[in-house]
């Protein structure tokens, strides 16, 4: 049996690597890569179904890959990515440090790079989209200083050390409350809910008498604002960012004060959008910045 | 003669495996069987290859090794560091080696002579030495290494063509396969593995070669942070989270069997093979991510099915 099942194996080896050697991995002129920091998080979720759509009525097909926030898998997703010859490859890194190397490597490939949502630091990609994260950290901050008061007590629960999101709502906000509020505590939750339950109820126990978090989004907010009801803290400000179906219904419901509405659905389009204008031979802006707005 | 026959078969299974699997995705896509994408291939599967190398002698004794991931992160962050600082590649990296040698060995150390549970034992460690690399790097992604020889190429570079890190991971299989093989070493930890009590009564130093087994894990756990931090030329402090599953998941897949006592290299290069093979496969097909974990678990599972029927 198992002879004839290697002989079997030997066949068909041969046969697909006759039909293999006859093609070659042509450039697909109509293909563009989105390699996705992580589709466990809703806002990436509608950011790719933004980006499918367009795809889709540009008549381009999209190849989406999830590295689960493991830069490793990343950088052996994004080469994939260029074994398959994509024209452009849309790129939300998980860590903007770690995607440099993937970036230089498409660029060896001939491959163009955008970067979206988060940026790459240390080279040059052919074009960058985001939220203004820095302005939208200022609006979160004027806010939560205008419910809170002056010299009150904050939590800021931080999102992946050295992604670029994360770093520029963290600039903004503080750039508003520097002097003006009193921030007791400065954590990273890494954008996940669960993390975000943990980390608060940790900085809970050290802080009973906070008044308000600034969570750099939604999903860790929604985490920090089940640690205070099990904590039996009432009447904590908590703002959010990113507006995800979750948050918005919780603002409505009263639990969260206000979240940054970025809009995901318009970034993956608009990645899209780029790319295929780069394809069609057209020029594109270096920063492409989304508008956003406070939810309350 | 018979005999023979039946252990080939045997060593055969897992290769047959990889054939079939590697058959299949060439006939369904065209990317898959190209000279680039084999290269592709072998540059991820070195790192999971790697740690799965260390993690083998670990497991021909009967043991575990979860702190794998851990020990990658928290070398990697000294190597980093050690770069940043000037010292040089030649220097940095062999010193990255003997820490991970060090690191392993505690684990060793505690199971051996403390006569405490594998699993437990690295549990902790994982923890410790990825809290040690939280603290170390403050949470933050250590860059600006400087664009070093030997240390760029071991990530990034080839030779021939071929990626230099897959030559590592080929030369590690290499010299690993021959000393479990060939050396007397090597039947010792077989011996550890397959009957502790005989091996002792018949005069091993079991303690020593139990520790030893873990500060070798330790060491292809530092090699796989040296390959990776270049890859992404930072070191993460979530680096390595979860390489234990991955690699252990290799050396099973291989034929080596989690009691102890049986199994051998070449399994494990060929279990790390067919999980790099899937991983590649299911990118190149367009499987949604969400479909290849349940694939990628699937196959685990018919894997060590198949191999029990026998």
């Amino acid at each position: 049996m198992k002879r004839i099942l290697a002989a079997l194996t030997a066949v068909l080896l041969c046969a697909a690597l006759l039909a293999g050697c006859g093609r070659d991995a042509k450039a697909s002129a109509k293909k563009i890569g989105l390699a996705i920091s992580t589709l466990n998080n809703p806002f990436f979720v509608t950011l790719k179904d933004g980006a499918s759509a367009k795809a889709t009525e540009l008549g381009y097909e999209l190849v989406v890959t999830d590295a689960q926030d493991d830069p490793a898998k990343q950088a052996g997703q994004v080469d994939d990515l260029i074994q398959k010859k994509v024209a452009v490859i849309l790129i939300n890194p998980c860590n903007s440090d770690a995607a440099k190397t993937m970036v230089e490597k498409a660029a060896k490939a001939g491959i163009p790079v955008i970067s979206v949502d988060r940026g790459v630091s240390g080279a040059e990609v052919l074009s960058h989209i985001a939220s203004d994260n820095v302005a939208g950290g200022v609006l979160a901050g004027q806010e939560l200083l205008a419910l809170v008061g002056e010299g009150a007590k904050v939590v800021e629960l931080e999102g992946i050390p050295g992604a670029s999101a994360a770093v520029d709502r963290g600039k903004g906000f503080n750039e508003a409350v520097v002097g003006k509020l009193n921030v007791v505590a400065r954590q990273p939750a890494d954008f996940n809910r669960d993390k975000g339950f943990t980390v608060m109820q940790n900085i809970i126990q050290a802080n009973k008498d906070i008044r308000g978090v600034f969570a750099h989004n939604d999903e860790m907010a929604l985490g920090a604002i089940k640690a205070l009801e099990a904590a039996g803290l009432k009447d904590v400000i908590v703002i959010g960012f990113d507006a995800v179906d979750d948050a918005v219904a919780a603002v409505k419901a009263g639990n969260m004060k206000a979240t940054v509405a970025q809009k995901p659905s318009l970034i993956g389009s608009m990645a899209v959008e780029t790319a295929v204008a780069h394809i069609k031979g057209e020029a594109v802006q270096k920063q492409i910045p989304v508008p956003l707005e406070l939810v309350k | 003669m018979k005999i023979r026959f039946g252990k080939l078969v045997s060593r055969l299974g897992p290769l047959l495996g990889l054939l079939i699997l590697s058959a299949l995705l060439a006939a369904l896509s065209p990317d898959f069987l190209t000279v680039s994408n084999l290269m592709n291939i072998l540059n991820q599967v070195s790192l999971n290859g790697l740690v799965a190398v260390g993690m083998t002698f670990v497991i021909l004794t009967g043991g575990i090794d979860l702190s794998v991931g851990s020990i990658l992160a928290l070398t990697a962050a000294l190597l980093a560091a050690m770069l940043k600082a000037g010292i040089p590649d030649s220097l940095a990296i062999p010193a990255t080696i003997l820490l991970g040698l060090a690191l392993g060995m505690a684990s060793g150390v505690a199971i051996s002579i403390f006569r405490l549970q594998p699993f437990i034992v690295t549990m902790a460690f994982m923890t410790i030495y990825r809290g040690a690399t939280f603290v170390f790097t403050q949470g933050r992604p250590i860059t600006g290494l400087g664009n070093r020889g030997i240390f760029a190429a071991l990530g990034r570079g080839e030779l021939g063509g071929v990626p230099w890190s897959g030559l590592v991971f080929l030369a590690g299989i290499g010299i690993t396969a021959f000393v479990l093989a060939r050396t007397v070493y090597g039947k010792y930890v077989y011996a550890v593995g397959g009957n502790p009590e005989a091996a002792r009564l018949s005069g091993l130093a079991v303690r020593k070669i139990t520790a030893s087994v873990y500060a070798v894990s330790g060491i292809f756990a530092a090699l796989a942070g040296i390959v990776l931090t270049s890859r992404l030329d930072s070191a993460q402090p979530l680096a390595g989270n979860g390489y234990e599953l991955d690699a252990i998941a290799a050396v099973v897949l291989g034929g080596t069997s989690l009691s102890g006592g049986k199994g051998f290299m070449l399994g494990t290069l060929i279990g790390a093979f067919i999980i790099g093979v899937l991983n590649n496969g299911l990118n190149l097909l367009e499987v949604s991510s969400f479909y290849q974990q349940i694939v990628k678990g699937g196959v685990i599972l018919l894997a060590v099915l198949l191999d029990r029927r026998k």
